[in-house]
């Protein structure tokens, strides 16, 4: 690194929102620099060897759509993966995969130093150089310079981390890693506000000493499931989990010692997530509960470590190895990792810009945990918006944003930006209020034309999705014009699937609309060269039909009510709005809205404490401001003879 | 099916103007000291045609036709069921000549105000939307129509209008309405938290959706959420009287009815400007409902409404009315007009008051012990109060035996009451050709002159105007429009969530319209749905992975 370079983008941080950022700014194209603590801990997974899940799957599938990396990672690395709720609809169906770690690591770091325009450097990162409110680069804690235009923190549970187990208690970003004390107060000193969460991880075993005889089987799923859009897996022997169970002996040992447990001894003060309570936390919550469900999960192909999902705790460790003995199937097995808990600085979101920017400090962008979030997936997608964002404002273009109803990485960041944390944050899909057109099988659809614009999704790629595109409209236009008549065959099938005659002629489509038909029955009751061309279709086009057919009345309504509210959410709201001298908003309102200082007005009522009326109010003064200029311009420009465009 | 493609989720956003409104709002807006008249105002691209659905002109002018901006004379109808809601005037306005620089119709009602919100939840039902406060005033102000000087002052109007509007609903908003809300609320947080669980936490070792027993839960509350509709329809029955037509032949003795059942209740002034066009006769209150009377003037000049105004007139009335009561003279034959008398009356809202009693074959010696009775008592003690207290504590014993049972749920061919099956009798034919049923006519046979039977039929109009629901005229009562119509769109996805259980939808569509139903809730009692969602499923669920 010469003394004299300036980067575009420089990455704190090489977890999973660290390396999304640094990939993404590096192939737009602007020169991008990666600092990590330690070069051989990239991309790790500190917690659950697992990617996806509910809601989290459909973030992975977003950031591949998007030309991220996450994805495509965990269909290299993976040694397990399911379709989960394939008892419901497709709208809630997402993919989980376990992943080897060790794998996830190495094919991220090969990514990482094979990326044209990307440095990896090796530093702790002693404070922000910031001058004029304006980011400058950044002071290593060995005395180096790194001049940078825009900065993307994403430093995990690094900042002021500390780990917990039992009564011992020592500063670190993760158990025998330096945390980054230094950092913190550069942010304080620039204005940044601070708070602080805590989050924990269970013990790992040794899977040569567990008894699988008296454990429950959990296969993965055959055939050729993967979460990227662009490559079909390598297929490969698929590890199993297995399910166990807590008993009440398991609840009578953590009883026993409850007094040591940090959240009684207050050694960890931070707020954890509810989502995923520790064992202690469990036994006192739920006194009635006679079992908890345990899933012992392999950490990959290489190694004998099993990850025990459920067991989370932070007791003493001889008390981890009662627990665990005490656990069916598990009598006999060696604790290799006790688990811990970690307390950790985070930003407080509600200080982000919607383009993830630190709104006290130009150039400064954050992602991943650091924001309050949890979970792999929520961290990569903040990485990969931060990642694009930083190189953007490098290049001087405006921001990306999405919008709720395009994508799960916009509720989680608007969730993010205009209503904060009160614990750790994690994808569900019940915060999706357009969850059923935020799909698994429509993401590809839904945003790789903006992957495309932004030069990290190829001519190639999007030209796919646009022949996937056509090819399910026609199909959809055969199903809509080829009408169905009641007849033996028909009929007789019909009544066979539990369902009635035709007593008119009815459109395929609207055949398929019964539950009880299938896409492969409807085939059966179409004749000639239709139903051939229709019964050749690839499954996943097969897929999105179904859904159509089952959700139309319901996506009506959806759409319907997004096109209601557009012309609030599509609205900004200038940058330099003086709030305090708005007249006809609540004191609360103006305090909130300076405070947060909403893009649009979208968010704008989102805010708890602005009401209907404020916003009403709002909208009013900022047409006002817009039409002020725009008679300026169009003043200006009838001047020049020039026809004034659309405003940008 | 063209339109639901996924992709257009994304697209939607760049097809519209970023200020462009495509709604076509409407509201009621009373001028101040003008009266009865009350002006239905509908602003929007759907204005002008919302309007010609609706205005059926009585001259052949169409709304708009001629004359720019000319009210034109006719009648508000229901497209759908072709019922006359008003009178009116209306007149198209066209853009950009108006408040708003929206096409614009207004609709002068006068038949007082459950007229105009007929006119007005017709315009909503077909598909305008109710207008938030001020919003006439922002649309103009967005539209260009009032210029920028004047922004302070209508960020000033909005303001002010929606804090009444605030003010007005947390008025009514405080009490026992609000908790009830709460409470209905609540229980669909926590089913909708049983789906949401399964869908969100399907890894976890939850037990499996029982959907039967869901099933039993929401027809529960869709039950409850019922019942709060009823309490609005009261609460629209109290607030401006049931509409009440009393209607029948010449010389039924329809004033005289009128009279027997005021003289035991207190005629009430209407305090409510504008409410009323005509005399304070025109509120009634009966068994402490009040009653709207249609058509009082013609009671009142002539006892003869039939002869005076014609039958077309009286079945116009009865069509229009929530309550109509149909009166029949048993002192002599019931005559070919009879028979058209019940023409177009809906039973359910009716009742055949078969009066003269105690002319009636029968009845005369019964009625004459009454009214001796009841001279007496009346001459001991003439103050009205009185009369009421005494009327109900001494009425004489033959006459309580001859009272009918009211439980109209058990039918009335079970009751015993000889009187009134004789009266049942000698209406049959007319009751035969109205086609229905003659067992779902309400008959009460009455003594305008004796007083005997008015109990009965005073309970029977509580029971029509209120309902036997079990709604205590104590509670708190949803009052505004917009209130009623959340509840209803509650109502109507409740349902569809129930009928989705029924009938095996994914669970993410039950959620989707639980969701939708607990969500139109907390827009009354302004709560926000995912934070209370998420609390109430780490709250019932134990998850943690």
């Amino acid at each position: 690194m010469a003394e004299t370079t300036t980067y575009d983008v420089v990455v704190v941080g090489a977890g999973h929102a660290g390396c999304e950022a640094a990939l993404a700014a590096a192939r737009m194209g602007v020169r991008t620099a990666l600092v990590t603590l330690s070069v051989d801990k990239i991309a790790l997974m500190p917690c659950n060897p697992a990617v996806g899940g509910v809601g989290k799957g459909q973030l992975t599938r977003e950031i591949d759509a998007l030309g991220g990396e996450q994805g495509r990672n965990t269909d290299r690395a993976f040694v397990q993966i399911k379709m989960l709720n394939t008892s419901k609809g497709p709208a809630v169906r997402a993919l989980r995969a376990q992943a080897d770690k060790r794998l996830y690591e190495d094919w991220m770091k090969v990514t990482l130093f094979s990326t044209p325009g990307l440095e990896v450097i090796q530093g702790e990162v002693a404070s922000l150089d910031v001058s004029r409110e304006t980011v400058r680069g950044l002071l290593l804690a060995d005395g180096r310079r790194v001049r940078a235009r825009s900065v993307v923190l994403a430093a995990g549970t690094f900042l002021r981390g500390r780990v917990v187990v039992g009564q011992r208690t020592y500063a670190a970003g993760r158990v025998g890693e330096l945390p980054a004390t230094l950092l913190s107060a550069s942010l304080e000193r620039y204005g940044v506000e601070l708070g602080r969460f805590q989050s924990a991880t269970p013990p790992r075993v040794d899977g040569r000493t567990i008894d699988r005889a008296g454990m429950i089987l959990q296969p993965g799923d055959a055939g050729s499931l993967g979460f990227s859009h662009w490559e079909r897996p390598r297929p490969r022997t698929q590890l199993p989990c297995y399910l166990t169970h807590t008993t009440a002996r398991v609840h009578d040992v953590v009883a026993e010692y409850l007094d040591l447990s940090p959240i009684k001894t207050g050694s960890v003060s931070g707020r954890g997530p509810r989502y995923c309570p520790s064992i202690d936390r469990k036994v006192i919550n739920f006194p009635d509960r006679d079992r908890h469900p345990i899933f012992v999960e392999p950490e990959g192909a290489r190694t004998h470590e099993m990850y025990l999902q459920g067991l989370t705790t932070s007791l003493p460790v001889f008390v981890q190895e009662k627990i665990i003995q005490a656990t069916p199937g598990l009598e006999r097995a060696r604790l290799v990792r006790p688990g811990y808990a970690v307390e950790y600085d985070y930003i407080v979101p509600q200080g982000l810009s919607s383009a993830l920017g630190v709104r006290v400090v130009d150039g400064l962008y954050s992602a991943g945990q650091v924001n309050g979030t949890s979970g792999y997936e929520e961290a990569a997608a903040q990485g990969l918006m931060a990642g694009c964002n930083a190189a953007l404002y490098a290049l001087g273009q405006e921001p990306l944003t999405l919008r709720r109803d395009q994508a799960y990485i916009g509720v989680l960041i608007d969730d993010l930006v205009t209503k904060g944390v009160d614990e750790p944050y994690r994808m569900f899909t019940s915060r999706a209020e357009h969850r059923l057109l935020l799909r698994h099988d429509n993401a590809a659809e839904r945003l790789s034309e903006i992957g495309h614009s932004l030069g990290l999704i190829s001519d190639e790629q999007l030209g796919r999705v646009h022949a996937e595109s056509a090819l399910l409209e026609r199909a959809a236009d055969l199903l809509d014009s080829t009408r169905l008549r009641g007849g033996e065959r028909t009929d007789e099938l019909l009544e066979s699937l539990g369902t009635s005659r035709l007593t008119e002629s009815q459109t395929a489509a609207q055949v398929l609309k019964r539950p009880q038909v299938s896409f492969r029955d409807l085939v059966q009751m179409i004749e000639g060269p239709a139903a051939e061309w229709l019964a050749g279709l690839p499954g996943d086009v097969v897929d999105r039909l179904a859904v159509r057919a089952q959700y139309d009345g319901y996506i009506q309504r959806q759409l319907a009510e997004i096109g209601r509210l557009k012309a609030t959410e599509t609205t900004s709201i200038p940058d330099d709005i003086d709030y305090r001298a708005l007249e006809g908003i609540t004191v609360e309102a103006k305090d909130k809205l300076s405070r947060m200082r909403p893009m649009t007005l979208g968010q704008a009522s989102r805010i708890a404490g602005v009401s209907p009326a404020d916003v009403s109010v709002l909208m009013l003064y900022i047409h006002r401001i817009r039409a002020s200029q725009t008679s300026r311009t169009e003043g200006g420009a009838a001047a020049g003879g020039v026809r004034s465009g659309r405003p940008s | 099916m063209r339109s639901s493609l996924p992709a257009s989720a994304g697209d939607t956003a760049d097809a519209a103007p970023a200020m462009g409104e495509q709604e076509t709002i409407v509201a009621l807006s009373t001028p101040a000291g003008v009266g009865a008249i009350g002006i239905v105002r509908m602003s929007g691209p759907g204005a002008a045609a919302l309007g010609s659905v609706i205005f059926r002109p009585a001259t052949g002018l169409e709304l708009g036709s001629g004359e720019a901006g000319r009210l034109r004379y006719g009648h508000a109808v229901d497209p759908e069921t072709s019922v006359v809601l008003d009178e009116v005037l209306a007149v198209l306005l066209k853009a950009p000549a108006t408040y708003t620089r929206e096409d614009v119709v207004e609709v002068h009602c006068h038949g007082g105000p459950a007229a105009q919100r007929g006119v007005l939840q017709t315009l909503i039902r077909l598909g305008a939307r109710p207008a938030e406060p001020g919003e006439f005033t922002k649309r103009a102000y967005l539209n260009g129509r009032i210029d920028l000087a004047q922004a302070e002052s209508v960020a000033a109007i909005v303001k002010a209008r929606s804090a009444s509007a605030l003010r007005a609903s947390v008025r009514q908003l405080s009490g026992g309405l609000s908790t009830r809300i709460v409470a209905i609320r609540a229980k669909l947080v926590g089913a909708l938290a049983q789906v949401e669980a399964g869908i969100d936490f399907s890894e976890e070792d939850l037990d499996e959706l029982d959907r039967d027993g869901m099933l039993e839960q929401l027809l529960l509350t869709a039950g409850e959420i019922e019942d709060l509709l009823r309490t609005a329809l009261l609460g629209r029955a109290l607030e401006q009287g049931v509409r009440t037509a009393i209607i029948g032949r010449p010389n039924v003795g329809k004033s005289s009815l009128l009279n027997a059942l005021l003289m035991r209740e207190r005629a009430i002034v209407s305090e409510i400007p504008g409410t009323t066009r005509d005399t304070v006769e025109d509120l009634v209150e009966i068994a402490g409902i009040p009653l709207h009377l249609v058509d009082t003037a013609g009671l009142r000049a002539s006892d003869d409404v039939v002869e005076r105004l014609g039958i077309e007139r009286s079945r116009e009335a009865s069509r229009d009315a929530d309550l109509v009561l149909a009166v029949f003279d048993m002192s002599s034959p019931p005559g070919p007009e009879d028979s058209e008398v019940l023409a177009g009356v809906d039973p359910d809202r009716a009742i055949i008051v078969a009066n003269k009693l105690d002319l009636a074959e029968g009845g005369a010696d019964q009625a004459r012990d009454q009214a001796r009775d009841q001279a007496r008592d009346q001459a001991r003690d003439q103050t009205p109060e009185h009369a009421r207290d005494q009327a109900r504590d001494q009425t004489p014993e033959h006459a309580r035996d001859s009272e009918i049972d009211l439980d109209i749920d058990h039918g009335e061919a079970l009751e015993p009451d000889p009187v009134l099956q004789r009266a049942r009798r000698s209406l049959a034919p007319l009751l035969e050709a109205t086609g229905v049923s003659p067992d779902r006519w309400r008959v009460r046979a009455v003594s305008s002159l004796t007083g005997q039977g008015l109990e009965s039929l005073r309970e029977t109009i509580e029971l029509i105007a209120v309902g036997d629901h079990g709604v205590d005229l104590d509670e708190p009562m949803l009052a505004t429009e917009r209130q009623r119509l959340l509840v209803d769109e509650s109502l109507a996805a409740l349902n569809s969530a129930c009928e989705g259980l029924a009938s095996a939808k994914p669970d993410e569509l039950i959620a989707e319209d639980v969701r939708m139903a607990a969500r139109s809730l907390g827009r009354i009692t302004g709560e926000e749905l995912v934070p209370d969602l998420i609390d109430e499923i780490f709250r019932r669920f134990c998850i943690g992975k």
